[in-house]
């Protein structure tokens, strides 16, 4: 038994079997991105006053992550027309920039990520003067680096202050060793306060440039929370990681198809060109929803 | 080069040989691509979880009438539950201590009945099983467009099931919060339930998208030459209408679905607010999402679902009605053009779920004029198979009889919801009983009804036997009659304020408890719980006949003497019984409409689609 139409189109519909189904597919992603979107604004809209912690995104960064999916985007379609013209090498050839810019993507996202985890925001019980360059401020709340024991931490949170007692399995055997109560730590501010306009933010980062920034020690039971920049520091964060991250596993999906289209699927060429150019292109739609989340992603969460 | 070709052709030759040569069992029957193959598949599970979620509810209507009983024993002493009472406490410990139902474990099976009728029971019945084996054999394709994804839809539908059915016996029970699943209560009950209901839901609603986007692609392009859009039976259109709401709406529902599993397992605060206490303690949380949020994605999906649950009911009445009054359906065009409204339309009705969460009366106002808006749509598909009936000789199967009943039923339903679409009346209403009564009413003598038509209509395909039509009979008037103990007293209940999701059926507002309160649940309304039990406990016991008499007949039942015992014109009766892999012995070519029954001239009534 044969379906029809996998690989020449219906003629009444002028379409093939699965350009249906990726159409219908990126419909539906459509709504997922477009709930998610919409999440983004009604929770900015509602956001209590100085919970809205956007401007700590790397720009530069993130703009270039821009270009580097804006040219897969290109040679997704290099490929695509090397093929239609029946130059397979070429195809090889772009589609192979593709993956590598997808896999180039994905690695300075994930450098973005650790940027984030190392970088944390603690919320004192009464203010205290914290100096950025020449400038001082009052403040109860400081973002920076956390060190404690000499060491700089990631993913620290109140929690983590308070300590945990040992963990034993029944036998009494110690599963977990006990993690002892943190007195005090230090944070080495960043040249960044919610309070400042993007005026002086820019202003204050250019002035601290160079100076060594003075480590405040904090005692933790001067601390009212502590979170460093994951999801649940704030509704920002959380919305930035979702929205972040869920476009990540699209990207890396989308990779992993087109790769597998490329390297080991490739033997359809011989048997049924047609229906492995539908499949590079098919592919390649989604490749391209995928670039176009990002194009909406990227002003909204980084520069907005 | 001609070597070549001739080893190539040999070798294509090879696999065509032992594909037709028996597959082993597992890929006949678990691994299959075959859309009816996957069709039963579907068929057999949701049906065991009808069961399983029947079961829930029995367990629950005991607790809340024991809450009646208690009254008149003194201390209020609440009784386990008969016969499976000491098997829930072995199973589940003490949420059931001395087989006793707990508050937390009726939140549990509340929670999860809900969620199994609906996503695990009657959508896979509906749009799974019927959809499957009934569409691509109507539209006179082989099978479905992507059979592989048709597999994996299944797959994804069973994982989702285990995972559901798994969280049953994890420390702290199952889900507790409601089949909506509101926030932040969803986020403080501090068990893993919710958790597993939330993956258990991703896996749901991805087994859902890859159905949909499979069902909208054969419809649009595995038709049969000459089976236009207009000679679509209605069967189709419904599910062509179905797929849709399932691939829009769903998506947000994923997408709130991903923020709550945030919001549970890496503490973010999608939904939860600033300054949120639990257990009269600050919760340590950042705060500032909105609750409402969650409101508003979860019946984005919510309503749209109502209709997911709906309107392949309605297809599968349609059919029934066109084949025994033997005569087409009244209004075809009409029909089809309120499917479609309903499918645009249930897109902007969402928040009349929601008058009571202020959302202001503004917007009250807009969602209350597109409720009444979707209502028009309904009443003419309802009116349409009304007027279908006028003037037919009607044949009184069990089929037929099942499709008959959903008519007045699904129109009490349909109606009651007018009243809750007004938001100065649902103040009252929501919440209640009342609210209960009316989905019900739609849900389970409505598409159930249809549902267990439609089983009866095709089991013929099927098996190439009848079911028993007497016991089919006993079947039907029970459950006519027991739907109704059940569902009916709960209007009553809910105008008079009994509120939902109450384990103890709201004896501590009763006037048992409080003599003479003004406003308190009267003796009356109370009482109605033990005849609700009651009609609830017979309405089980009716379904036995049907679930023997389905795995009877397939061996025994009364042998059907040809391919088309009905004598019906849509295509899935031109065909082998069962179907062949591939369903037809050469691609049907069709002339005509869907119900041309009764034509002047023709010597028999019925001329199917693909006869001159
Ligand atoms: C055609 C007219 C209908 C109207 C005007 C209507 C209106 C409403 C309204 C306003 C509510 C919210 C009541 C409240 O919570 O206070 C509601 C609840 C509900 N309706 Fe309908 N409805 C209609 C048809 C249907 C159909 C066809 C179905 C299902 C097959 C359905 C299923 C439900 C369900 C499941 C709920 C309750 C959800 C919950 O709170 O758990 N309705 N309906
Ligand atoms: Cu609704």
């Amino acid at each position: 038994m044969e379906i029809p139409f996998t690989s020449k189109p219906r003629p009444d519909t002028g379409i093939y079997n699965s350009k249906v189904g990726i159409w219908l597919f990126l419909a539906s992603e459509v709504m997922l991105f477009g709930a998610l979107f919409s999440a983004y604004i009604l929770l900015r809209v509602g956001a209590p006053e100085g919970t809205w912690v956007h401007g700590l995104l790397n720009i530069p960064i993130g703009t270039f992550n821009t270009a580097v999916l804006i040219t897969s985007s290109v040679t997704v379609v290099l490929g695509w027309a090397s093929l239609q013209v029946g130059n397979f090498g070429r195809y090889k050839f772009y589609q192979a920039i593709t993956i590598l810019c997808a896999l180039a993507f994905l690695g300075i996202k994930s450098y973005e990520y650790r940027e984030k985890f190392l970088h944390h925001e603690v919320w004192l019980n009464h203010k205290i003067k914290v100096k950025h360059g020449h400038q001082e401020v009052e403040t109860d709340r400081i973002i920076g680096h956390l060190e404690y024991e000499g060491h700089h931490q990631y993913f620290w949170n109140t929690k983590r202050l308070k300590g945990t007692p040992e963990e034993k399995d029944k036998d009494g055997k110690v599963i977990k060793a006990a993690v002892p109560p943190v007195e005090s730590f230090k944070m080495i501010p960043d040249a960044f306060h919610y309070t400042m306009t993007p005026k002086e933010l820019a202003h204050a980062r250019k002035e601290s440039a160079g100076v060594a920034h003075e480590e405040i020690e904090i005692k933790a039971s001067d601390v009212k929370r502590l979170s460093a920049f994951v999801p649940s520091h704030s509704t920002y964060f959380a919305i930035y990681f979702t929205l972040t991250g869920l476009h990540g596993l699209h990207v890396l999906g989308g990779a992993i198809v087109i790769f597998y289209i490329w390297g080991p699927g490739a033997k359809m060429w011989k048997t049924d060109p047609q229906r492995y150019m539908n499949r590079v292109e098919v592919s390649g739609l989604f490749w391209h929803f995928v670039d176009l989340v990002w194009i909406f992603l990227f002003p909204v969460i980084y520069l907005l | 080069m001609q070597a070549t070709t001739h080893t190539e052709s040999h070798k294509g030759a090879h696999d065509a040989h032992h594909h037709h040569h028996e597959p082993g069992f597992l890929q006949k029957y678990v691994f299959s691509t075959d859309h009816k193959i996957i069709g039963i598949q579907y068929g057999l599970t949701a049906l065991a979880f009808l069961f399983f979620g029947f079961l829930l509810m029995l367990c629950m209507r005991w607790s809340i009438a024991e809450g009646a009983n208690a009254a008149q024993i003194k201390d209020y002493v609440i009784r386990p539950i008969p016969l499976v009472g000491g098997l829930l406490e072995k199973l589940l410990g003490d949420v059931a201590p001395k087989g006793i139902m707990s508050a937390d474990l009726y939140n549990s099976f509340g929670a999860m009945h809900g969620t199994i009728m609906v996503f695990l029971a009657i959508v896979p019945l509906a749009f799974g099983a019927f959809g499957n084996y009934v569409v691509p054999l109507q539209i006179g394709a082989p099978d479905m467009a992507f059979p592989r994804v048709n597999m994996a839809s299944y797959q994804f539908y069973f994982i989702g099931g285990v995972i559901m059915f798994v969280s049953f016996f994890i420390p702290g029970g199952a889900a507790q919060a409601g089949w909506t699943s509101y926030s932040p209560l969803a986020t403080t009950i501090p068990t893993h339930g919710q958790a597993f209901w939330l993956v258990g839901m991703v896996f749901l609603i991805s087994s859902s998208l890859l159905g949909a986007v499979n069902f909208i692609a054969t419809i649009i392009q595995l038709r049969a030459p000459g089976m236009t859009w207009m000679r679509l039976p209605f069967f189709v259109w419904a599910q062509f209408v179905t797929g849709f709401l399932l691939l829009l709406a769903f998506p947000p529902l994923e997408a709130a679905g991903v923020m709550q599993l945030m919001d549970n397992v890496f503490g973010t605060s999608f939904f939860l607010p600033t300054g949120l206490a639990v257990g009269g303690r600050l919760a340590d949380v950042s705060g500032g999402g909105s609750p409402l949020l969650w409101q508003h994605l979860f019946w984005f999906l919510g309503h749209p679902e109502v209709y997911v649950l709906i309107l392949p009911g309605m297809g599968v009445v349609a059919e029934i009605i066109a084949n025994n009054t033997r005569k087409s359906l009244w209004g075809y065009k009409s029909l089809v053009y309120s499917v479609l409204a309903i499918g645009f339309i249930s897109f902007i009705v969402w928040a009349h779920h929601m008058y009571l969460t202020g959302m202001g009366t503004k917007i009250s106002a807009f969602f209350q004029t597109t409720t009444m808006i979707i209502s028009i749509p309904s009443v003419i598909i309802l009116t349409c198979l009304f007027i279908s009936l006028w003037g037919g000789s009607i044949r009184f199967n069990t089929p037929m009889l099942f499709a008959l009943a959903f008519l007045p039923m699904f129109g009490i339903g349909g109606l009651t919801g007018l009243p809750l679409g007004f938001a100065a009346a649902d103040l009252h209403l929501h919440d209640t009983y009342y609210v209960i009564a009316h989905f019900h009413y739609v849900v389970a003598p409505g598409t159930i009804f249809a549902l267990m038509g439609g089983i009866y209509y095709w089991f013929p395909k099927m098996t190439g036997r009848f079911m028993s039509e007497f016991w089919g009979k006993v079947h039907f008037v029970g459950s006519f009659i027991f739907m109704n103990v059940v569902f009916q007293p709960m209007f009553i209940q809910g105008m008079a304020g009994m509120i939902r999701r109450m384990a103890d059926g709201g004896l501590n507002y009763s006037t048992f408890k409080n003599p003479g309160a003004v406003g308190g649940l009267g003796a009356d309304v109370m009482n109605m719980h033990k005849i609700i039990l009651i009609g609830a406990v017979c309405l089980g016991l009716c379904q036995i006949p049907f679930i023997i008499n389905l795995f009877w007949s397939i061996k025994n039942g009364k042998k059907a003497t040809s391919d088309n015992p009905w004598g019906s014109t849509t295509l899935e009766w031109q065909t082998p019984t069962p179907p062949p892999h591939g369903n037809f012995d050469k691609e049907p070519i069709v002339v005509r409409g869907p119900y041309d029954y009764s034509l002047p001239g023709k010597d028999k009534d019925f001329t199917p689609q693909n006869q001159a």
